[in-house]
């Protein structure tokens, strides 16, 4: 591939070399995206059952997870829960005898990440599930279903068509936050691109492929979550337009 | 604590005896990135939804590019790549523009914050009801007049509860301009970090700041929504 | 015992013409249900001030009265979607144990719930089919899920009523959003009867349908009546009650102000009810 370029003239667009490395890059970033999502979205579901609580010991933490988590910046949560959790952690290590335990980037900003969006999740699980019409689940219980049928065979394929939308947003949120953990150290895609950019003082250019990348990832996002709104949307009238 | 609050507290809040720092320099990154973001979100975003295909298309575009890349990278290209390109450097003018990373970071920020309000607003005139336009039409309300007076007001106050979101998050993606050297909130948290290693503190002061601003704003859009938004609820009999 | 055919009076409806009463109950019939002095209030405002019925097997009781005097909620109390606040309900014989629930209403045991739930079969006033299921998967989710029926059996039911409501086969795979009123509603009904139930229960299931689909949807539930069904039905179709019911109960805030044979609906003996019927034709 690099004999292409530099034989045709073409080398100050090709990739120089930091294909590989850019290509790590993008996998880190999008595992991180991935696993992220996961913890949060366990944690979206959650937090909107504990808020729908009927239980003040459920409610009121939940909401004032919801509530703080985000009025603050992810920048800023990213930072202060990196190094304050390697710092509680040094202490509980210290305090239980057992070895210094260091917390890598990326744990850290799966952790983070994951609960920082997990607050926005709650927010759009919650949205959903009061939207669902009553008397679905009201029928539900009067043939007798218990509340693990219930809300596997009727509450969560209705929630679901009122929270795609909201989801596929925060999905697109949670993957350009991703770029921030850079900032602590993990070595995701903009990472990469930068330390191209400085080694061949062309920092522009990586950067630009870096977009490019993350350009074509919301892209893709986009398309499948237009293919499960359409799924999960079966059997609902669209309004004539 | 008491001594971080002490060192640091005017730099929190507005100066680190530098030049404007900490929360006052937050707000100034956010109500410039607001007021020019907005002003130029308008002409934009009546393009957006024009018949028009050459004025359509390109806006189109950059919508696209800018809401699909995440804002980091847009500020790294603003404030490291551009200013690495020969043209730039040559020219008096932008060279000028760029040493500075206070214009820099405020480029980006705009660009970023236009593209997600155009759409925003884009999509509150698609949605106005097409009988009012024709009744404005129908008045002899034409061309910039019908904009003015008729498109922009209906869409703007219908655009409220997205666009309030839209400046929170906006609020918060300032925190991004530490990374550029420019002493908001945050840098200032980090630098009392580097000095006191009082993380926690540092770093929840900072927290909190962010948390009081929100807040505020949030009140103040519901204010707004009660005020300009009450002709869309439905009277209760 | 039978009733004789009455004479139209004037206050039934030009629609109905009278004939014998439907369901010919014996007299000494085992009593089904039985509804003992049912209390329910939703915070200071008590709906059922001590409600009583005796369901006797192929009884078709009609529960009929103003808005707010408490039918619904009657009705809704016998499957538990409403918790009552006291009372004594009890199904073949069987005391359905209660006990203390949240905010001082009593709930029976889970096992015991679901058990009712399975032999009571409740058709909603506005259908409440699950609309991301097809028809077919409608009908034959609870009999699958709850009372464990194969899936080949389930369907077999499925088709069965689907032609007994007078649907045809292919409807079984339309979503409920494409189809008429009148069709939901008698799906419902199919999904009721799926779960072979002793009784069932029919919370205004005419009332959220256009004038012109009811009839439909009367005709089904005449039906099962005839064939002896024990039916519970609150209702605002007194031509209909009339015509099918061996026992109306007049509510009026939260009490059984009159009951009787559907001849009270001819010859009303309280002035309420009196006064609700002549309203009625207004």
């Amino acid at each position: 591939m690099n004999n292409f370029f530099q034989s045709t003239g073409l080398h100050a667009l090709s990739l120089q070399g930091f294909g590989p490395l850019l290509l790590q890059g993008t996998w880190m970033t999008v595992k991180l995206a991935l696993l992220s999502l996961a913890l949060s979205l366990a944690l979206g579901l959650l937090g909107a059952s504990a808020k729908l609580s009927r239980l003040r010991v459920l409610r009121v933490p939940a909401t004032l997870y919801t509530t703080l988590i985000r009025s603050v910046p992810d920048l800023v949560l990213i930072l202060l829960i990196f190094y304050t959790l390697q710092l509680w952690l040094n202490d509980l290590t210290e305090l239980l005898g057992w070895d210094y335990f260091e917390i890598d980037p990326f744990t850290a900003g799966v952790i983070t990440l994951g609960f920082i969006y997990g607050a926005y999740f709650t927010e759009n699980f919650r949205g959903a599930i009061l939207s669902v019409p009553a008397g679905q689940l009201e029928a539900a219980t009067a043939y007798g279903l218990n509340r693990i049928q219930r809300f596997r065979l009727v509450l969560f394929p209705q929630l679901m068509r009122f929270a795609l939308p909201g989801l596929g947003n925060n999905w697109l949120v949670l993957l350009k936050s991703t770029a921030l953990v850079s900032i602590i150290g993990l070595a995701d895609l903009v990472k990469a691109a930068q330390n191209a950019g400085k080694t061949t003082n062309n920092t522009l250019y990586f950067l630009i492929i870096a977009g490019l990348v993350y350009l074509l990832i919301t892209t893709l996002s986009n398309r499948l979550f237009k293919h499960l709104e359409r799924r999960y949307n079966t059997g609902i009238k669209e309004l004539a337009r | 604590m008491i001594e971080l609050i002490q060192e640091y507290g005017p730099a929190y809040l507005y100066s680190d005896g530098a030049g404007l720092s900490g929360l006052a320099m937050t707000l100034w990154l956010f109500i410039v990135t607001m007021v020019v973001g907005f002003l130029l979100s308008l002409p934009l975003a009546l393009a957006r939804v024009s018949r028009t295909l050459w004025l359509r298309w390109p806006v189109e575009v950059y919508t696209f590019v800018f809401r699909g890349t995440p804002l980091y990278i847009q500020l790294l290209i603003c404030y490291t790549g551009l200013y690495g390109l020969e043209v730039v450097r040559d020219n008096a003018m932008l060279d000028q523009f760029f040493r500075n990373a206070l214009n820099c970071t405020l480029l980006a920020f705009v660009l970023n914050t236009c593209a997600y309000t155009v759409e925003i607003f884009a999509g509150a005139i698609r949605n106005i009801p097409h009988g009012e336009i024709e009744a404005a039409q129908a008045y002899g309300l034409h061309g910039w007049r019908l904009n003015l007076f008729v498109i922009l007001p209906a869409a703007l106050r219908r655009s409220l509860p997205a666009y309030s979101n839209e400046l929170i998050l906006m609020l918060h993606a300032t925190s991004l301009a530490f990374t550029a050297t420019i002493a908001d909130i945050l840098k200032v948290a980090r630098d009392a970090n580097a000095a006191t290693f009082l993380t926690f503190q540092a770093f929840g002061i900072a927290a909190l700041l962010y948390m009081l601003l929100s807040f505020a704003l949030v009140g103040g859009f519901r204010l707004a929504e009660r005020r300009w938004m009450r002709f869309l609820v439905p009277a209760r009999g | 015992m039978t009733i004789t055919a009455t004479a139209l009076s004037t206050a039934a409806t030009p629609a109905h013409r009278p004939s014998p009463r439907i369901a010919a109950v014996a007299q000494d019939a085992t009593v089904k249900l039985s509804i003992q002095d049912l209390h329910k209030s939703y915070g200071e405002h008590q709906v059922l001030k001590g409600v009583s019925l005796n369901a006797r097997k192929g009884d078709v009781i009609s529960l009929i009265g103003a808005s707010g005097s408490g039918k619904s909620t009657m009705l809704r109390c016998i499957n538990f979607l409403e918790q009552p606040d006291a009372g004594v309900i009890t199904l073949d014989d069987q005391r359905i144990e209660m006990r203390p629930g949240r905010a001082g209403t009593r709930a029976p045991h889970p096992a015991q719930l679901q058990d009712l739930r399975t032999r009571l079969a409740m058709v909603f006033q506005h259908f409440n089919l699950w609309s991301h299921m097809t028809v077919l998967e409608n009908i034959c989710l609870a009999p699958r899920r709850v009372l464990g029926v194969s899936a080949e059996e389930a369907q077999a039911r499925a088709r069965k009523y689907l032609d007994k409501v007078g649907l045809p086969a292919r409807a079984a795979d339309q979503y409920p959003a494409f189809l008429s009123g009148g069709q939901q509603q008698r799906v419902a009904i199919a999904r009721a009867l799926a779960m072979e139930p002793e009784i069932i229960l029919f919370d205004e299931p005419t009332s959220a349908l256009d004038p012109e689909l009811v009839g439909e949807v009367l005709k089904v539930i005449q039906t099962l009546a005839e064939e002896g069904r024990t039916m519970l039905m609150v209702t605002h179709e007194m031509g209909f009650a009339r015509q099918v019911s061996s026992q109306v109960l007049f509510l009026h805030q939260g009490r059984v102000e009159e009951q009787g044979s559907a001849e009270i609906l001819d010859q009303p003996q309280s002035e309420r009810l009196q006064q609700f019927l002549s309203n009625r034709l207004k």
